[in-house]
């Protein structure tokens, strides 16, 4: 059973990944414009020479 | 990124936003509103478009909410949306700081949504390892493992439940979230307690969290539905600051129209909307009052003629002093009035409400009465109060709080995709209780452009058409169009001579001719006169154009079995010529807004239910009062304020979805309160027998919420 204290924080851990993965989603405005993102990834204006 | 805690994360992005304020002391902001973009292309030429512009740094489109963000460096909106326009996009500025605060909403919901999903996984798998057969002190461990992960999940997510809960018991009223709260704060801490204490009892962390979780999904979902609504809503009113000339003694400032005093003069321009008001100092001119009564026909004003904020100045320059300015306007105590109707309105309780107040006390009374009756029979007061806890979770109305967000997220979704933005979160019921439309004329079931009636002869057109050319009347306009369409080119005139408040003068061939007000030319009669130097007057006639879709939304709402009336200010001639074209009998002419909020209150007496559709400042307050409105896009801020629906396309048609839509809805919203109603006859038995465990709880919750939700996203019929 002494694995488990290592397996629980390791989980937990695991979690808070996903969490802070989330987290910068949000920071990143990536759920300002879902409709707008849609269509700008079939955009082929920044294929060659990404902007920025 | 260094912390994780909700607090943290808001800190950060207010110093992100902080940061950028800073830095925007060097470039600028200006917010533009695109209303016709639709797809990649668009984002792509307007972007560049912008980008091409001196002094831009950088232009990116949010095609979501339809607007674009440019900064940079001395940025002056005019050349920007005249750019714009060439490359063949409609936009206008909004004022930013009426939007503001619009997105922190759904990013509060979003991130208390990812917490308690975060936390719900979590404890899950610690739960899978004490039903997998930990006991003791590993049992124990995990119960106190969970305890620390759900405590602070279910303290933040289940904010807006607690929030909303607290409210309605202070006010004396049970609510939906009454319930809700009670299963989620009891199952916490009578864990808790159980944690603490290391008792060999069923641990609810995972149910308490699961609650929380589908229900924070619900309310996202009805957020985002409506949101595009909503932010829409906002714009339309955030749009043109309206501006006043001030004259001083040092010379004409542009200064807003709210700061003007009593006293004040203010210069108005031809075709301008006046900002106050007043009485007229100095000028001649007419005035366009269909804002405010609906009559189509101009007034002509001069010097000491009272004028209202809201009016069209037409064809003179004027000089006015204002009296009364910002909120004491005319204009503006209209718009209080509806506000106040609008709170009336808000008194309506929608279906999930009915739904809550049946449900709310007959959840809270069997919680008791198997709290009271085990307590009684076994003695065992953790073990009713286990029993107490399962009968809450399992009828709490985890379905039944996406029975109803569910559907009108589809609904209004679907409505949307047609041009019709649904404003007010109770008006899809409302709307399917319809039996009676009344529309607005001009502007509404007409275009509100006034178009040549009768087949005058091509020169004396022509010449018209050439006095008509240089001023903005809507008349001069009318005959131009006409020309136009008949394919003559206007004759040459000299010396073009506008006279306010008359009509225009020039020279022909060495002649005077003159266009204008009957009187003035020598005649009688409603509309225009020319007179060609032959001493004998013409006379013009305008009627308006009938929208083209206006018949057959009138079949179609007659077909939906509506009856369909026109409320008009217009006198009897002109309405009945439209009613006449639509096959309407039901006509109501030469009504003050008074008279149509007076007609709409004894239909309501009657026992009908009024759809009210209208554009202008003399329907709001029939809108207001009708049981549910629609306005048009382009009508008045105070109309689309005023209503719940707001036609954006342009065209009329859509008005017919717009009932049989939202009676499609409801009627899933009921089926859907009735599948969540089933599950719960199902479960109360079992969990007041006790034979309800967490995991059987949880079971059912999950069950019958994605039931509910599937049942949602069926095509509507």
């Amino acid at each position: 059973m002494n694995v488990l204290a290592i397996l629980i924080p390791v989980s937990v851990c695991l979690g808070l990944l996903g969490l802070a993965a989330f987290f910068w989603t949000m920071r990143a405005s990536q759920y300002d414009d879902t409709e707008g993102d849609r269509h700008r990834i079939l955009d082929n204006r920044w294929d060659a020479a990404p902007k920025d | 990124m260094t912390g994780f805690c909700p607090a943290c994360v808001g800190a950060a992005d207010f110093a992100a936003d902080r940061a950028t304020a800073g830095s925007a002391a060097a470039s600028e902001r200006i917010l533009l509103h695109l209303p016709d973009i639709r797809c990649a292309a668009c984002i792509a030429s307007v972007e560049t478009t912008l980008s091409a512009m001196p002094g831009v740094q950088e232009a990116r489109v949010n095609l979501s909410r339809k607007q674009a963000v440019v900064s940079g460096w001395g940025l002056d909106p005019a050349p920007l949306i005249d750019a714009l326009a060439k490359a063949g996009h409609r936009a206008q500025t909004l004022d930013e700081g009426m939007l503001a605060g619009q997105s922190d909403e759904m990013r509060g919901l979003l991130l208390r949504t990812g917490i308690a999903g975060f936390a719900m996984m979590n404890v899950m798998l610690l739960s899978v390892a004490v039903w997998s057969g930990a006991a003791d002190t590993t049992q124990r461990m995990f119960h106190l493992i969970s305890a620390a992960i759900a405590l602070p999940a279910v303290a933040y997510s289940g904010r807006p439940f607690f929030a909303s809960a607290f409210g309605a018991l202070r006010n004396g009223r049970l609510n939906m979230d009454v319930p809700i709260s009670l299963a989620i704060l009891l199952s916490a801490v009578v864990s808790l307690i159980g944690a603490v204490q290391g008792a060999d009892r069923h641990s609810w962390f995972d149910a308490s969290l699961a609650l929380t979780f589908f229900l924070l999904i619900g309310r996202t979902l009805d957020h985002a539905g409506r949101s595009a609504a909503r932010s829409a809503a906002a714009e339309l009113s955030a749009l043109t600051v309206p501006q006043a000339v001030l004259l001083t003694p040092e010379g004409e400032r542009v200064v807003r129209a709210e700061d003007l005093r009593a006293g004040d003069r203010i210069r108005v321009r031809p075709g301008d909307r006046l900002p106050a008001d007043g009485t007229v100092e100095h000028g001649l001119s007419d005035v366009d009052r269909s804002a405010l009564t609906g009559e189509s026909a101009t007034c002509p004003v001069a010097i000491g003629a009272p004028v209202s904020a809201g009016e069209v100045n037409l064809s003179g320059p004027l000089t006015i002093r204002v009296l009364r300015a910002g909120k004491d306007t005319a204009l503006s105590r209209l718009a209080e009035l509806v506000a106040t109707a609008e709170m009336q309105r808000s008194r309506f309780t929608g279906i999930a409400d009915r739904a809550a107040r049946a449900y709310a006390p007959l959840v809270h009374i069997l919680g008791l009465v198997a709290f009271v009756a085990w307590w009684h029979l076994t003695g065992d007061a953790w073990r009713a109060i286990d029993v107490a806890i399962a009968v809450l979770v399992i009828t709490c109305p985890c379905a039944l709080g996406l029975a109803v967000p569910a559907v009108s997220v589809v609904a209004t979704g679907r409505l949307f995709r047609k041009g019709l933005l649904v404003k007010s979160p109770t008006a899809l019921e409302r709307l399917a209780e319809i039996d009676v439309v009344a529309f607005d004329k001009t502007g509404t079931l007409t275009t509100g452009e006034a178009r040549l009636q009768g087949a005058p002869r091509d020169a004396e057109l022509a010449l018209a058409a050439a006095l008509a050319s240089g001023s903005t009347h809507p008349y001069s306009r009318a005959l131009i169009a006409a020309t136009k369409a008949r394919g003559i080119v206007p004759g040459a005139v000299e010396k073009v001579v506008e006279r306010p408040g008359l009509g225009i003068d020039a020279i022909v061939e060495g002649r005077t001719v003159r266009l204008g007000r009957p009187s003035w030319i020598g005649t009688t009669g409603d509309g225009v006169a020319l007179d060609d130097g032959s001493g004998e007057p013409i006379l013009f006639t305008f009627g308006e154009d009938v929208r083209a879709d206006a018949g057959e939304l009138i079949a179609r709402l007659r077909g939906a079995g509506l009856s369909v009336a026109m409320l008009s200010g217009d006198s009897r001639t002109p309405c009945r010529r439209v009613a006449d074209s639509l096959g309407l009998d039901d006509v109501q002419c030469a009504m003050t807004p008074d008279d149509k909020a007076e007609w709409i209150r004894a239909k309501h007496r009657a026992g009908h239910r009024v759809l009210m559709v209208g554009d202008g400042l003399n329907d709001t307050g029939a809108l207001s009062l009708a049981h549910a409105s629609a306005a048009l896009g382009s009508g008045l801020d105070a109309a689309r304020a005023a209503s719940d629906v707001v036609v954006l396309s342009g065209s009329l048609a859509g008005l017919a979805d717009l009932v049989t839509v939202s009676r499609a809805g409801v009627r899933r919203m009921r089926q859907n309160i009735l599948l969540s109603a089933g599950y719960n006859v199902v479960a109360v038995p079992l969990a007041l027998a006790g034979l309800a465990t967490p995991f059987l709880a949880a079971i059912a919750m999950s069950l019958s919420s994605v039931t509910v939700s599937l049942n949602a996203l069926r095509k509507l019929r």
